[in-house]
């Protein structure tokens, strides 16, 4: 589950029907990716085709598949060992246990060209320098509100510092609106709050030392859940939070922003399409969308600017024939990023393509994340599914009222020492 | 349920083999043709030829997988690569000293009491109103019985809804009576939570119970309630003196039924809470669900379902020797 959902949209379709992986010979490519609706499906149908008639005798067989069957298959791909030629990875631990399997491609070499024009975006996909998977979409963690509901309440500036946020909470609360929804039944958009606020908490080095140290002893991660227990104080949240769903449906959090009965969410760049997708009309908020960062905590070493996200790369299995890493650099060049932005598919990573994104939020994101002196992967990504799930957990159960800041470190620091 | 499927193929083929005994024993051809000697090879191939379908099907998705979880168990393993790195019983220990776990344990027990005291004296009350010739008796059979056919995801799903807190029918209706409801909603307070999905458990799984019952009430002698009644007994002695002992054979097959129902729940969990909140209705399955499937621990979730299969095993030998064993006894 963890952040899974970096898709754009997750409105359910069938999945694609093929289910072979890697095929055989050196001249047919296996391709599987996400986006099962269209403009995507149609676009991504197209330059394979382009790629096809640019490179003569090769064949890339396009799957097709929503969100979540895609991440099973591959889970059951990766298990049997015979994994897709070119597929998406997210990064992080996750990333850095497939590289130690010897499932994945070292891209350093072959690509180099595309991972310098990326830049920094790469960092979550490199393991010990290398660089496995190039990201094609990036995006950035931040509350998703409505205008009118802030409007009504008489607040007319997005909370910038943490103070403002309280209060913003308590003067929502007091025009008889629910401040945010939250889907702490799923745990990661709980979480959100803690790795926010430890991105504000911790400097940069303390952050990238932790993520291959597992050391979590500064006391800055202590800060962190503090400052996540004064938002819990104001009890800001929808009633039964703790089972509510992240995105399924209209009573999951992003449901209840969609409708209009919470002024605010903390989530990430794909709520518009999320919410459009839960809205009987398909515009989710439409033009009352409006989108503030994380806000400032008070004597934290975290840069402000800084920003919490993740994103989605396309990677090469080992045992791909060369076509695939070719693929795959075509896929990040201007050409095909510059459409992946027009079609609003996501956040292009490639500059060349950053004037192409249409949609206002998205281009809002998208300033946003490229003026931010660096994006902390989310940290269950980065830590692996053991660490950060333990790490999720252990955040739920603040929210709950039955863990305290201190909590959360010894228990993600015994989960780390445990995967040692 | 495979295993009761390997059992009734075999059956046939057993006897055969005593019929053959019995020839030998006599000396004679039933046929008068081929010697005794090869018409036993040919009856045995023909056991297993009927028998090798469901021995294969056994062995592929019963005894294979739990040999396999049981290897992954002694394990550290991600879910790829080679399974190289044997911690010996370390995953055992951790998922005996983990609180969620032992927590979930304490779960699965309370639904398996409480199944038993609520569930049993319920279903019995119904299903001895229901043997009654009431009107509408089809209708309310019906009524009583349609949950159990729901599919439990989708049973899930509705009262997921119907629980939903504010907005949800039931809190509507009871805040519109007056009751006051609980501010994080039932599925929402940690204290109410595994009360509530015993509920929905309850009348999920009641129509199992009367539709068992009402089956073990037709076996109950017509000529026992005449005669009861002939002597003077009222409704009520006919009931606790004749029928409910005559069905205690069906009784204690239910409450077997219940409590390995009960020891693998997972379905009716998932949906409507996903263990939470604040791990307060996990269950021994969501557990191995979770640290296997989501964070890819497959060495503790393989260690779990080995103990959440100990534990069903010992239950249930422990109940066929205690419980059952007189029922089997009356039968030979």
């Amino acid at each position: 589950m963890l952040c899974s959902s970096a898709v754009l949209l997750t409105a359910t379709a069938c999945g694609g029907g093929g289910s072979s992986a890697s095929g055989g010979d050196d001249n047919t490519i296996t391709w599987w990716h996400n986006s099962n609706n269209e403009p995507g499906k149609g676009y991504y149908e197209q330059v394979a085709a382009d790629f096809e008639a640019a490179n003569p005798g090769v064949t890339v067989e396009v799957v097709a598949m929503a969100h979540e069957d895609m991440v099973d298959k591959l889970e059951a791909a990766f298990q049997s060992g015979d994994v897709p030629d070119v597929y998406m990875e997210r990064g992080g631990g996750e990333l850095a246990d497939h590289v130690e399997a010897g499932l994945v491609r070292d891209l350093s070499e072959d690509a180099s060209e595309e991972i310098d024009k990326i830049g920094g975006s790469v960092a979550g996909w490199q393991v010990e320098d290398q660089t496995y998977a190039l990201p094609f979409s990036v995006g950035v963690v931040g509350f998703w509100y409505n205008t009118e509901l802030f409007q009504q309440a008489g607040i007319t500036a997005p909370p910038a510092t943490m103070e403002e946020l309280t209060a913003a909470i308590e003067t929502l609360k007091g025009a008889g609106i629910t401040p945010i929804s939250l889907g702490a039944g799923d745990k990661w958009p709980a979480a959100h709050y803690w790795y926010y606020a430890a991105v504000r908490a911790c400097s940069e080095d303390v952050l990238t030392d932790a993520v291959t140290s597992l050391d979590f002893t500064d006391p800055c991660f202590v800060q962190a859940g503090e400052e996540v227990q004064t938002v819990i104080d104001t009890e800001p949240f929808n009633p039964g939070f703790l089972t509510t769903p992240a995105q399924e449906g209209a009573t999951s959090a992003s449901g209840l922003l969609a409708t209009g009965q919470v002024a605010m969410e903390l989530t990430g760049h794909w709520e518009p399409g999320v919410m459009q997708g839960l809205t009987e009309d398909g515009q989710g908020l439409g033009a009352k969308t409006g989108w503030f960062p994380f806000p400032a905590v008070e004597g934290g070493e975290g840069d402000p600017q800084a920003q919490l996200g993740g994103g989605d790369a396309w990677a090469v299995a080992q045992e791909a024939p060369d076509a695939a890493v070719d693929l795959v650099k075509y896929l990040l060049s201007d050409e095909v990023q510059t459409g992946f932005a027009e079609n609003d598919m996501g956040l292009p990573t490639n500059p060349a393509a950053a004037g192409a994104v249409s949609d206002p939020a998205l281009a809002q994101l998208l300033e946003v994340r490229d003026a931010a002196p660096y994006v902390q992967l989310y940290f269950d990504t980065a830590f692996g599914a053991s660490v950060g799930g333990a790490m999720n957990d252990a955040i739920a159960l603040q929210f709950a009222g039955e863990a305290t800041p201190q909590d959360i470190v010894d228990q993600t620091q015994q989960a780390a020492d445990q995967e040692q | 349920m495979t295993s009761q499927g390997a059992v009734t193929a075999a059956d046939p083929g057993a006897a055969v083999t005593r019929r053959a005994d019995a020839r030998r024993v006599t000396g004679r051809s039933a046929r008068g043709t081929g010697r005794p000697g090869r018409d036993r090879t040919r009856q045995r191939l023909e056991i297993l030829f009927f028998v090798a379908p469901a021995l294969t099907l056994m062995a592929l998705f019963v005894v294979y997988p739990v040999f396999s979880a049981a290897r992954m168990s002694f394990y550290r393993w991600k879910g790829f690569g080679p399974m190289v790195d044997f911690v010996g019983l370390q995953n055992y220990v951790r998922v005996l000293a983990d609180d969620v776990f032992t927590d979930a344990v304490v779960h699965n027990f309370v639904i398996v009491f409480a199944s038993i005291l609520v569930q049993l004296p319920l279903g019995l009350a119904l299903a001895l109103l229901l043997n009654r010739r009431i009107r509408g008796r089809g209708l309310l059979r019906t009524i009583i019985f349609v949950p159990y056919v729901l599919a439990e995801v989708i049973a899930g799903v509705v009262w997921f809804q119907l629980l939903q807190p504010r907005s949800g029918l039931l809190e509507t209706m009871l805040t519109s009576v007056g009751f006051p409801v609980p501010e994080q909603g039932f599925l929402g307070t940690p204290d109410l939570a595994l009360a509530t999905v015993f509920v929905v458990l309850t009348w999920k799984y009641l129509g199992l119970a009367v539709l068992l019952f009402l089956a073990g009430l037709q076996g109950v002698p017509d000529e026992l309630h005449e005669a009861a009644q002939l002597d003077g007994a009222s409704w009520w002695q006919v009931q606790r003196r004749i029928a409910v002992p005559l069905l205690a054979p069906t009784i204690r097959t239910w409450c077997f039924l219940s409590m390995i129902g009960s020891l693998q729940l997972f379905d009716m969990v998932w949906i409507l809470t996903g263990g939470g909140p604040a791990n307060a209705t996990t269950t021994m399955a969501t557990y191995l669900v979770s640290q296997g499937t989501q964070r890819s621990n497959f060495g503790i979730a393989g260690a779990a379902s080995v103990v959440l299969f100990l534990i069903g095993f010992a239950m249930a030998v422990a109940y066929q020797f205690l419980v059952l064993r007189r029922d089997t006894k009356a039968d030979a």
